[in-house]
């Protein structure tokens, strides 16, 4: 069974992040994105040894639940305030997406790849949500939102490394793994002292740091 | 495993030498202070079964850094310039106890111990690294450390200035290594393991860049004119034994590039040797000139170091020309006479710097024009500098006159037929350079020691503790012994010097190196007498020629700058000096001041400028820094793409 029609849901996911606008939904939409690669990785695999299952078992607790459990929590404890208006609008920030899908599948048509994964959406799928995740990071002003868009990219990068899983399995996981909860924790951090410095989480603002 | 394990022990006792004081242990000091001298004990024994014994030693270990691995060498050059990079440190370190002691300076004397000892430890690395980037890892923390020490006092803007200048040029300097060293591994086709090169390596094209960029690099760190700009100013804002160690020893590192570059080569280019020799002329002469426009004595101090390695660098275009020559007689006598001068070099300039460090400690400052008279207040110190000013201007029995000797011996030898004209050059600057340094030091220590007090200083001077006079006592004495038997050097000379070429003679048979002894041994009793002679006739005390003035006042002596006036009038299109010369009128005129000031022309009319300039055009890249974080992952985005777009086209 091929995984194809998760991976188109994924790449749905991602296009429904870029448009919306409300950050409790973006955090949802990551976690069920986060959820579904667990289960593209259960489908990868005829059989299922202890690894494998340990694997889609701490994926989707780290990423669908642990983390975005913690980005609800940030997101409570924040003081309500006005959204501000990101860099780029949210029309536009789909047209770019689409855009970014059309490369992504020729990006991946053109990439030298074993002959067993050309059929599959793994390849456009993986760079897709790369272009999603920096999109995020660059268009979005909050940094609640830069730390999905984070995510969305660690995503990305997770379903290419699954690629790897029949050749170097556990390393390549623990090292995706690894790099973001070090990564989520960076971004907890700054948020945390973007909060307290300036009383707001406005990015934006951070180019008063700059000498 | 023995000679390894000194070597190891040396260089972990030296590197740790300042953690113990970490602690805020009063005795923190004095635990460095042996443990820097057991760092120079191991060194002594490592130089004696090297130098001495002709054992050679290696250890190699795994690194996980591609094209690195820690691979030490213990050949006899880096051993010999090994002994000196200890034994100072370790007088320096019993100097430092009183000189920046942690009563006196509680908040930065530990942080300055640690460094002193890691750079230490550094120096001992670089002595024996035999892998460029075990070398450069070495170099760039020695050159760190060595901006944190000279910043000790960054309550003060020269301070910052100064070591702000040193870290450009250090890495200017480093970056340039790294380029040569990518290049010299194409010669030698070990990677990055240091060794000779092929022949014919260095006529190419690659050869002579690779040369040109490591002889920059290293001269930047030696301080060999034009490259000495960082140097005048970071010796003069650094704490003495800072100033002591950075111009001794670290300067030498690059010398010691330098020799590694000979030693490398088997077949160098005759210009080489020229291009050495033309800036090592340029530079002694310039740098000296300088030395007599200072009013400041550490600057005046660092002006000589510039000198003194230039002096090195002379001997080391002896040895080049040589050995592209074949004239291994040439290769021994410049190669000998670099490194003993280094020897000298690295032990008396810390004496005098010591020096300066005790009037400093005394006066409470190191203007020449306020000094004066000093030798009464304190008599030791006056004549522990007079001591080093004697070696330093290398004049019999102090060591400085074997070193220069050698080179001397070489360059005749030259110039003879068959030989390398270019030698004179060689001979005519020496000659200079000797005149100009006696005429440098008979002022340093005349204006400072001699001649009456001068009122502006606030209260009588004082003798520093013994603990300061009597390390320095130690560095007097070692340089007198070397002054007294160099023939003991001898072998540990033609071991260091066998280093550089194939094939070369007996030293003993082209110096007579025993024979100083004996001019000694004649000289010093007829010396003494004639001491005795002076000091036993009729003196009497009165005021010298006084213009007519009926009360005569100190400020009326000869001072820093008019003593030296004629000399500097003579390097006036040198040295460009700032004067405002006030214009007397009338026959009462008012009183008026006369102001003079010797910057360093090449830093403030050459680098500076050129240095703006170039700011100001890459100023336009400062858009790029936005400071939005966005933008920044931007430039990622836009990287990957471009990436993307590369692979797949």
């Amino acid at each position: 069974m091929t995984p194809n029609l998760l991976l188109a849901a994924i790449m749905l996911i991602n296009f429904m992040l870029v448009a919306s606008s409300r950050v409790s939904k973006c955090i949802q939409l990551a976690a069920l994105q986060g959820g579904l690669l667990a289960l593209v990785l259960l489908l990868m695999h005829d059989h299922w040894p202890f690894h494998v299952l340990l694997m889609a078992f701490s994926t989707a607790a780290i990423k669908g639940v642990v983390i975005p459990a913690m980005l609800n929590r940030a997101q409570d404890r924040m003081k309500p305030q006005r959204e501000p208006e990101p860099y780029v609008g949210y029309t536009l920030t789909l047209v770019m997406a689409a855009a970014g899908t059309g490369l992504a599948f020729i990006l991946a048509r053109r990439l030298p790849l074993q002959a067993g994964n050309l059929g599959t959406l793994f390849v456009p799928a993986s760079i897709m949500a790369l272009f999603t995740g920096f999109l995020l990071l660059t268009t979005r002003k909050r940094a609640l939102l830069q730390v999905v868009g984070y995510l969305v990219l660690e995503n990305g990068v997770y379903l290419f490394s699954l690629l790897l899983v029949k050749q170097m399995p556990l390393l390549v996981e623990t090292g995706v793994l690894l790099d973001l909860v070090v990564g989520i924790f960076v971004m907890g951090i700054v948020i945390n002292h973007i909060q307290t410095a300036f009383d707001s989480q406005d990015t934006h603002r951070l180019a008063h740091l700059k000498d | 495993m023995v000679l390894q394990s000194l070597y190891f022990s040396a260089l972990l006792l030296a590197t740790l030498s300042g953690v113990p004081g970490l602690a805020g242990s009063a005795r923190g000091g004095r635990v460095a202070s042996w443990m820097l001298t057991g760092s120079a004990l191991c060194a002594l024994g490592l130089a004696g079964s090297v130098l001495y014994g002709g054992l050679a030693w290696q250890a190699e270990l795994r690194w996980a850094l591609p094209g690195a691995h820690f691979l030490f060498r213990g050949d006899p050059i880096g051993t010999f310039i090994l002994v000196p990079a200890t034994l100072v440190p370790a007088i320096l370190s019993f100097y430092a106890e009183g000189y920046w002691s942690d009563g006196a300076h509680a908040d930065t004397a530990p942080g300055l111990r640690l460094f002193f000892g890691v750079s230490v430890g550094c120096m001992i690395l670089l002595t024996a690294a035999a892998n460029a980037v075990l070398f450069l890892f070495g170099w760039e923390i020695m050159a760190i450390l060595a901006f944190l020490m000279v910043t000790t006092s960054d309550q003060d803007a020269a301070v910052r200035e100064a070591g702000w200048i040193y870290l450009v040029a250090s890495h200017t300097g480093a970056l340039m290594l790294f380029a040569g060293f990518a290049l010299l591994a194409l010669g030698t086709g070990t990677g990055f393991d240091l060794g000779p090169m092929r022949p014919g390596f260095a006529s190419t094209s690659a050869g002579t860049a690779a040369f040109l960029l490591l002889l920059g690099g290293f001269l930047l760190k030696a301080g060999v004119g034009p490259l000495h700009v960082w140097l005048p100013g970071a010796h003069a804002a650094a704490p003495s034994h800072v100033s002591a160690l950075l111009s001794g020893l670290m300067l030498k590192m690059g010398i010691l590039g330098i020799l590694r570059i000979i030693a490398w080569t088997p077949d160098p280019p005759l210009w080489w040797a020229g291009l050495l020799t033309g800036l090592g002329a340029a530079s002694g002469i310039m740098s000296m000139a300088f030395a007599l426009g200072q009013k400041d004595l550490k600057r005046l101090l660092a002006y000589s170091s510039i000198e003194n390695v230039s002096v090195i660098a002379l001997g080391l275009g002896l040895a080049l020309a040589g050995k592209s020559l074949g004239l291994p007689a040439l290769v021994l006598l410049g190669g000998a006479g670099a490194l003993f001068h280094l020897l000298n070099h690295a032990l008396l300039k810390p004496l005098l710097f010591m020096g300066a460090g005790s009037v400093m400690h005394a006066t409470g400052t190191r203007d020449l024009e306020r000094l004066g008279g000093l030798a009464r207040a304190m008599p030791r110190t006056a004549f522990l500098f007079l001591a080093g000013a004697f070696g330093i201007c290398a004049l019999p029995p102090l060591n400085g006159f074997a070193g220069e000797w050698l080179i001397y011996l070489g360059a005749f030898r030259a110039i003879q037929p068959q030989g390398w004209v270019w030698a004179v050059v060689t001979l005519a600057s020496l000659a200079v350079i000797g005149a100009l340094t006696v005429a440098c030091f008979t002022r340093a220590y005349g204006i400072v020691f001699l001649g009456e007090p001068r009122r502006e200083l606030g209260g009588p001077a004082h003798e520093s503790p013994r603990s300061m006079t009597g390390t320095m006592a130690v560095l007097a004495g070692i340089c007198l012994f070397i002054g007294l038997f160099p023939a003991a050097l001898g072998r540990a000379l033609q071991a260091a010097a066998g280093d550089l070429g194939p094939g070369l003679p007996p030293l003993g048979g082209l110096a007579g190196l025993g024979a100083l002894t004996l001019v000694a041994v004649i000289g010093i009793p007829v010396g003494l007498a004639a001491w005795q002679a002076i000091r036993k006739s009729p003196s009497s005390r009165s005021i010298t020629w006084d213009c007519g003035y009926a009360a005569p006042t100190a400020r009326i002596q000869y001072t820093a700058s008019s003593f030296s006036r004629m000399l500097t009038d003579a390097f006036r299109w040198l040295l460009l000096p700032i004067e405002r010369v006030p214009r007397i009128q009338g026959l009462f005129p008012r009183e008026t001041r006369f102001q003079s000031q010797a910057p360093d022309t090449l830093l403030d009319r050459g680098m500076n400028p050129a240095a703006s300039f170039v700011a100001s055009v890459l100023s336009w890249l400062r858009f790029l820094q936005a400071g939005h974080l966005p933008i920044y992952l931007l430039y990622v985005v836009l990287t990957l793409v471009a990436l993307f777009a590369w692979t797949l086209q």
